[in-house]
């Protein structure tokens, strides 16, 4: 399962960083679905939802995908960042747990879904300028591409992919920051 | 915001490249050695004599030691601003330059009667030595610093002690071209100071400014 996992992940990365979005789209849902049931097991107790830590993994994934080299192994690099931003939340809630790097072999794909609830992206979406925030509401929530954004805010499609990009990098440092 | 969204907003930002981590940090190493070099031909510059010096073993050998320390700092400083890579065999490296160090210091002292063993310790360039290694690299640390924040460092307060180690190397590179101690138990004491200053304050930045 895993070594299945790898191979496929690291084509669709690849791809992905080829210039392949669909190829993207399809890593971030397959890593979300391995990274939330990670997640999941290592969450006993309550106080930190999983699914924000979930959320924040993708986010560092997305704005940290250079640090991956095309020719390394791509799940010892997800689960680390994971690892990593599962390790921030609790140390942001006052907690500390211990994670043994062999478990992390263990941990396959199961078909699980997200749960519903006020979202620590939300706090962060809200606090960006008004115009990134706009954009990046339009293109999330709203589910609209940059061409049908760009129209309905009236400015250019250019001007959609700056505030795009610097709106998910400025969520992306809150985290880090909390 | 579902993760759904919040994928399709990663999704289209996909077309955003950045430089590949392995060679920004090549390019990272221009202009640390530029400002190490600035530093230093501004302020002490090289020893007079520094052409005969280069046909002495004592001279030379300290420049085994400091580029032993930045060339095994490099390698692990950038297996370490990349989640998941292996740092066994780079941390195995960083035991090179301190037994470089000792074995230079064992054959110094076969060689040098015990009556000067605490003269060439001492020096006549211990406090320079201390002031211009951590000054000399105290621009390179924060350009490392700078890459580690651009990396993802997992454990970003040892990260930020093996950028002081890089810099120390880079710096004590430097300033060996002016220091005239050339004894390795000159080396071995007053360098190992002022690159450990360097390595703490690394990894006070590392916990303080790498946050990602």
């Amino acid at each position: 399962m895993t070594g299945k996992d790898e191979a496929e992940l690291s084509r669709l990365l690849r791809a992905a960083i080829g210039g392949d979005e669909r190829a993207y789209a399809d890593f971030l849902h397959r890593v979300a679905t391995l990274v939330r049931g990670f997640v999941r097991r290592k969450i006993v107790q309550g106080g930190v939802d999983p699914e924000d830590v979930v959320q924040e993994t993708l986010l560092a994934i997305h704005v940290k995908r250079h640090t991956w080299r095309p020719d390394a192994p791509v799940l010892p690099w997800v689960y680390a960042i994971a690892r990593f931003k599962l390790i921030d939340a609790f140390r942001r809630r006052g907690r500390r747990i211990e994670i043994e790097i062999d478990e992390i072999a263990e941990t396959f794909a199961e078909p699980e879904t997200e749960t519903v609830s006020e979202r620590d992206i939300n706090r962060a979406l809200d606090g960006l300028p008004p115009a990134q925030r706009s954009v990046v509401s339009s293109i999330s929530v709203d589910g609209q591409s940059i061409g049908e954004t760009a129209a309905k805010l009236g400015i250019s499609e250019t001007a959609v992919r700056v505030s795009l990009h610097r709106g998910l990098a400025a969520i992306a440092k809150r985290f880090g920051r909390q | 915001m579902r993760t759904e969204d919040l994928i399709k907003a990663l999704d289209a930002d996909a077309r955003d490249k950045a430089m590949p981590m392995g060679k920004a940090w090549w390019l990272a190493v221009g202009p640390a050695v530029a400002i190490a070099a600035t530093v230093f031909f501004a302020t002490i510059g090289p020893r007079p004599d520094i052409m005969p010096a280069m046909h002495t073993m004592r001279f030379m050998s300290k420049f085994v030691f400091t580029l032993a320390l930045a060339a095994s700092a490099f390698a692990l400083i950038r297996a370490l601003s990349m989640p998941g890579a292996s740092t066994r065999r780079a941390t195995a490296w960083m035991i090179a330059a301190p037994l470089l160090v000792v074995l230079a210091v064992v054959l110094e002292l076969f060689v040098v009667p015990e009556a000067d063993w605490g003269k060439r310790l001492v020096g006549s360039n211990m406090m320079i030595c201390m002031s211009f290694i951590p000054l000399i690299g105290i621009g390179p640390l924060a350009i490392f610093l700078g890459m580690l924040r651009y990396g993802a460092p997992t454990r970003p307060v040892l990260a930020g002690a093996v950028a002081g180690l890089l810099a120390g190397g880079l710096a004590a590179t430097f300033y060996a071209a002016h220091c005239f101690d050339d004894s390795p138990l000159f080396v071995a004491t007053w360098y190992t100071i002022a690159i450990a200053f360097l390595t703490l304050l690394g990894a006070i930045g590392g916990r303080l400014f790498v946050r990602w």
